[in-house]
């Protein structure tokens, strides 16, 4: 069960400005899914090891040597507003 | 210390350190400080869709070092996670870091614990627009991603410091320590050492640790000083005059000396940490610790040791010297050239360091071989100890050859019985009073009469032996 | 033959030998590509048939959208990234084109990978040429439904929990999803990266097998590729299937198979029988928990991976009074509902005091589904399952429950979470629409069961060029025993021999 208050905080951690109809029907949606989700917390998972890559793989590691970077203009390329060679974003608060 | 009221200040330190690799965490674009913006990016570092990131070894060995020097446990395994929120400095909405299994694991320097030392990836530098000195139709700021991805080790101290002096001096020795290893450069102005320390008082004698707050961006050790000090005297107030100390993030403005809360980010502390699946464990085995062994110099703890211990030198200097890298590093250049015991050698290496700007001698014109001849002519009392003063002034003033600068000053010492006995007599005439102390014992008195003396010889006079002279002349 | 019939590798084949023309090949398909009216493309190239150099040849090729391209767009079916031209080619792309395939257009899918149905994209569904009114199938619905439908030889997707397989199964063409780190993923626009993995979407196993051989590769840029550890990818070859023993898990192939999709897959049960295999029931006990699993650490990765898109950089950007309006205005108006609702998910699932309960466990729980399958090859070369629990469903039927369309991933789900690779054929119609046959085998089993596939296609017969044509489609859609029919014996839909 994820109730509105919830889905307001988990938008806010998200970044989601949600609209109001939003708001409530990803809570009735979101719950739906979770009751289902919530088979897997009647497992007995007692000393089970958790699996966070298939692949048995370590130290892939990369020498410590410079490759060219970017073109700054390419860089740019994609930005919705560039300023001063850089990125601009607006201020932290207005 | 009165100051504080009966209260203990439990002080724990966060260090950020950025290593001096040719080439980011993540990523292989160059790691150069000082130019255009966005100059150094790729899509791994600006997080563009689709791009991965690649450990960089030498970044994995410059903290395995680290590890080393701090005596922690190096984890045979370690993981790195993804640490979300989102901020215009951070490409990717996470920054990658390491969470619950850090390649460095307790530890201490000096008498200081260390709680943990992990890798992460700096984030970019947001200029704002009044900065770059451009109008802009509003207000903001400009991201730049040079710096973003460049490796850092964060280093985290247990509660184990009680004081901003204690957390300066502590701080100086870590620096030292780490610039020895040549992984980073640790400067503080620079930014490539930062410091933050979470600070709370207690009463003397009880162990609960009270609320605590975290002083954040103190960009010179001297500001780590005051503002711990600051902050301190804040906390002890406020239980003083019956108020909760209650837990923010602060900013110690070193001009105005006041301590202002961060705007607190409401949900920084849901970082939603879960294992990177974009990397895979870091696995330290025996040939990767024994490289990393094998390149260990010796670190100043053990400096001072071996200094205070072997050398026999008092320990506050041993300490002063090896914390100190560039002094231990010089006394060790005249020790190497110098007659005259480590213990002499120690004094004028201090001596020198107090006169000269940034307290490098290395940055004076006294070479190590001058200031170790310097050390033989005072131990030999070619030179009386205040003239050798002189010659010191001189030295740092112009460098040269302290031999030649005593010749041609004429401050060689003047010793014997011919030359200095009669300036002797004089002084006791000239003093009567301090002569008649002199003569019921009171040996204090010697000061005027040894003044006079130095007076009269411009301080080429060996102290020790005007007293001897002194002693036969009035039988005492 | 037709240019048009040739598969792709007997177009690189025929090119080679001087008996095909690589530019009019590539004319013939960039026209069908440009003519699409099943939004299976969203662009397609303009440019002049490229040399040929390479095993394959210049034969077209369709990339998924997203899988970034230098230069072309590259927007993984979302609004956010409308337009975005990446400056570089993920490694998969350029391993194919420096093998000699020139990409003809990038396909449309499910935003981010995200879905069943291909209606998510941010660009409007993908048709289903066996009948338009239905879905492809997703997330890799735009690759399936050109190569069905005749508009590129062979494709590429993306499969993660199944968005390869499915679309595959619900057009009527080969799709496989090989072991985790097989293919770089570095250059794929990240859905849930533990799981994520490409693979080819073709007409027939040989091209499967193909166009695998020349994606497969450790990637000094994406630390999770290993490459194919065996030597290459080999084609297949003629044959039977002695000795090969094939289990059915009874967890995936009871209820919820709609009837005509299980009498298929019986039937292929006997044909394999009949090809010298044995078959026999086992058992996959924790696949009941494949989807709660899947669906918490899917959204979870992916909420961490969509973070990115903030409209600073790249993409589109919504302007707000500061930062946090800006971020919740952009992210709010470029991003789908069905995104929207996996970042919810996943973010909720990794936040404070959540993590145990759900992330930790679903972690244990691919542990579990992993032992599952080793136990099961123990005794098995492969499992088979019907790949889809029904063919193509009508469009809109249901995006109004999540839930439905989640659990519709039953049978796809379990692999990626045990990082195995599995493979869908062709298994003929079913009410007249196609149904899937999907083979799972143990990691890096990709060329025993490439030709284990490749003889049961043989033996089945299909016609992968069933839905070339507008005719065709019809005539398939007449032959279609309507709705009042579904569920009944749909008759003899007989493999053509
Ligand atoms: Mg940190
Ligand atoms: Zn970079």
């Amino acid at each position: 069960m994820i109730d509105r208050a919830q889905v307001l905080h988990v938008a806010r951690l998200a970044r989601l400005e949600l609209s109001e109809a939003e708001v409530e029907r990803f809570s009735s949606e979101l719950s739906h899914v979770l009751e289902h989700i919530e088979r897997i917390e009647g497992l007995d998972l007692e000393g089970v090891p958790p699996t966070t890559h298939v692949v048995d793989l370590v130290n892939r590691l990369r020498l410590d040597e410079p490759r060219p970077s970017l073109p700054p203009e390419v860089a740019l390329a994609g930005a919705p507003e560039a300023a001063d060679g850089g990125f601009h974003v607006p201020p932290a608060a207005a | 210390m009165a100051a504080l009221g009966g209260y203990e200040p439990v002080i724990g330190l966060e260090i950020h350190v950025q290593l001096s690799t040719r080439t980011k965490m993540f990523c292989s674009c160059a790691l150069a400080f000082g130019d255009p913006p966005n100059v150094h990016t790729c899509p791994v570092c600006l997080g563009l869709p689709g791009a991965l990131p690649v450990v960089n070894a030498r970044a994995i060995h410059a903290a395995i070092l680290i590890g080393l020097a701090l005596d922690c446990e190096i984890a045979p395994r370690s993981i790195f996670h993804r640490k979300s929120y989102m901020y215009p400095d951070l490409p990717k909405g996470y920054q990658i870091s390491q969470y619950d299994v850090p390649i460095c694991a307790g530890g201490h320097l000096g008498e200081i614990r260390i709680h943990r030392a992990h890798l992460e990836e700096d984030a970019a530098k947001l200029n704002h627009i009044g900065q770059s000195g451009r109008i802009h139709g509003s207000e903001g700021s400009v991201v730049d991603f040079n710096r973003g991805g460049t490796p850092l080790v964060e280093i985290v101290t247990e509660p184990d410091l009680h004081s901003g002096e204690q957390a300066r001096e502590w701080l100086t020795l870590l620096r030292t320590t780490i610039r020895r290893l040549g992984v980073s450069d640790v400067n503080m102005e620079e930014g490539s050492l930062r410091c933050d320390a979470n600070i709370s008082v207690r009463p003397v004698g009880t162990t609960a640790l009270g609320v605590k707050t975290e002083l954040k961006n103190m960009n010179s050790f001297r500001f780590v000083e005051r503002g711990i000090a600051a902050e301190v005297a804040r906390q002890v107030a406020l239980l003083e005059a019956g108020e909760p100390v209650v837990q923010e993030t602060l900013h110690f403005d070193p001009v105005s000396g006041s301590l202002t809360p961060l705007r607190s980010k409401e949900d920084a502390n849901d970082y939603r940490y879960f294992p990177e699946p974009d990397l895979v464990p870091v696995v330290v085995g025996k040939e990767m610790l024994a490289d990393a062994r094998a390149e260990l110099p010796e670190l100043p703890a053990a400096r001072a040791e071996r200094y205070a211990g072997k050398l026999g030198i008092e320990a506050a200097r041993a300490r002063l010297l090896a914390f100190r890298g560039e002094l231990g590093d010089y006394f060790e250049a005249v020790a190497a050239v110098s007659e005259a015991p480590a213990s002499a050698v120690a004094t004028w290496v201090e001596l020198l360091a107090a006169k000269v700007p940034d307290g490098d001698p290395a940055a004076s014109p006294v070479t190590p071989a001058a200031l170790a001849r310097l050390a033989e002519l005072a131990e030999a009392r070619t030179v009386s100890a205040g003239a050798a003063r002189t010659v010191l002034d001189r030295l740092a003033e112009h460098g040269g050859d302290p031999a030649a600068i005593i010749e041609a000053e004429g401050l060689g010492a003047l010793g014997g019985q011919d030359t200095l006995l009669p300036v002797v007599r004089a002084a006791l005439e000239a003093q009567p009073e301090a002569a008649a102390k002199l003569r019921d014992g009171e040996m204090r008195a010697i000061g005027p009469i040894i003044g006079h003396v130095m007076r009269e010889t411009r301080g080429r006079a060996d102290g020790a032996e005007v007293t001897r002279l002194v002693r036969a002349e009035l039988g005492v | 033959m037709s240019l048009l019939e040739l598969s792709g590798a007997r177009a690189a084949e025929a090119i080679r030998l001087g008996e095909a023309d690589p530019g009019e090949l590539w004319s013939l398909y960039r026209e069908r590509a440009a003519g699409d009216d099943l939004g299976a493309f969203l662009w397609v190239s303009d440019e002049e048939p490229p040399a040929v150099a390479g095993a394959l040849a210049g034969v077209p090729l369709g990339v998924k959208d997203l899988f970034c391209t230098e230069g072309v767009p590259s927007q993984a079916g979302s609004k956010i990234l409308e337009g975005y031209r990446p400056p570089y080619t993920a490694t998969a792309v350029a391993r194919l084109e420096a093998a000699g395939a020139p990409v003809l257009g990038k396909t449309n899918q499910d935003e981010f990978a995200m879905g069943s149905s291909n209606e998510n994209s941010g660009f409007g569904p993908v048709r289903n040429p066996w009948d338009p009114a239905r879905v492809p199938g997703g997330s890799s619905g735009g690759s399936a439904a050109a190569v069905a439908a005749g508009l590129v030889p062979w494709a590429i997707g993306t499969d993660t929990g199944g968005s390869i397989r499915q679309p595959a199964a619900l057009c009527g063409i080969v799709g496989m999803k090989p072991t985790y780190g097989a293919v770089s993923r570095y250059g794929m626009i990240a859905f849930a990266s533990s799981l994520d993995q490409a693979g080819p979407l073709t007409r027939d196993v040989t091209d499967c097998a193909l166009l695998l051989r020349h994606m497969v590769g450790e990637d000094p840029r994406d630390s999770t590729s290993l490459g194919f550890p065996d030597g290459e990818i080999a084609l297949p070859v003629g044959g039977d299937l002695a000795g090969i023993r094939l289990g059915v898990p009874g967890e995936l192939t009871g209820e919820g198979i709609e009837p005509a999709v299980r009498e298929r897959f019986e039937a292929t049960l006997e044909i394999a029988r009949d090809l010298g295999a044995e078959v026999a029931e086992c058992s996959l006990p924790h696949a009941e928990y494949a989807i709660a699993a899947y669906y918490l650490i899917a959204p979870a990765e992916a909420s961490a991976n969509l973070a990115r898109f903030d409209g600073v950089r790249y993409g589109l950007r919504k302007e707000g009074r500061d930062l946090r309006e800006m971020y919740g205005r952009t992210r709010q108006a470029g991003f789908g509902d069905e995104v929207k609702r996996r970042i919810m998910l996943g973010t909720y699932a990794l936040s404070s005091g959540f993590y145990d309960a759900y992330y930790r466990r679903a972690q244990q729980v691919r542990t579990l589904i992993a032992g599952d399958f080793a136990a099961a090859f123990s005794s098995f070369d492969f499992l088979v399952t019907p790949t889809s629990p029904t063919v193509a469903f009508p469009l809109g039927e249901r995006v109004t429950d999540p839930l439905a369309m989640y659990l519709s991933d039953a049978c796809t789900v379990p692999m990626p979470l045990a990082g195995i690779p599995a493979i869908s054929i062709p298994n003929g119609l079913a009410d007249g629409l196609p149904s899937g046959f999907q083979l799972a085998g143990p990691a890096f089993s990709e060329n025993r069961m490439l030709q284990a596939a490749h003889v049961l296609e043989g033996a089945l017969g299909w016609d992968p060029t069933g839905a070339f044509t507008r005719e065709a489609r019809s005539a398939s859609a007449q032959a279609r025993p309507e709705a009042q029919s579904r569920g009944q014996n749909a008759g003899p839909d007989a493999p053509r021999r």
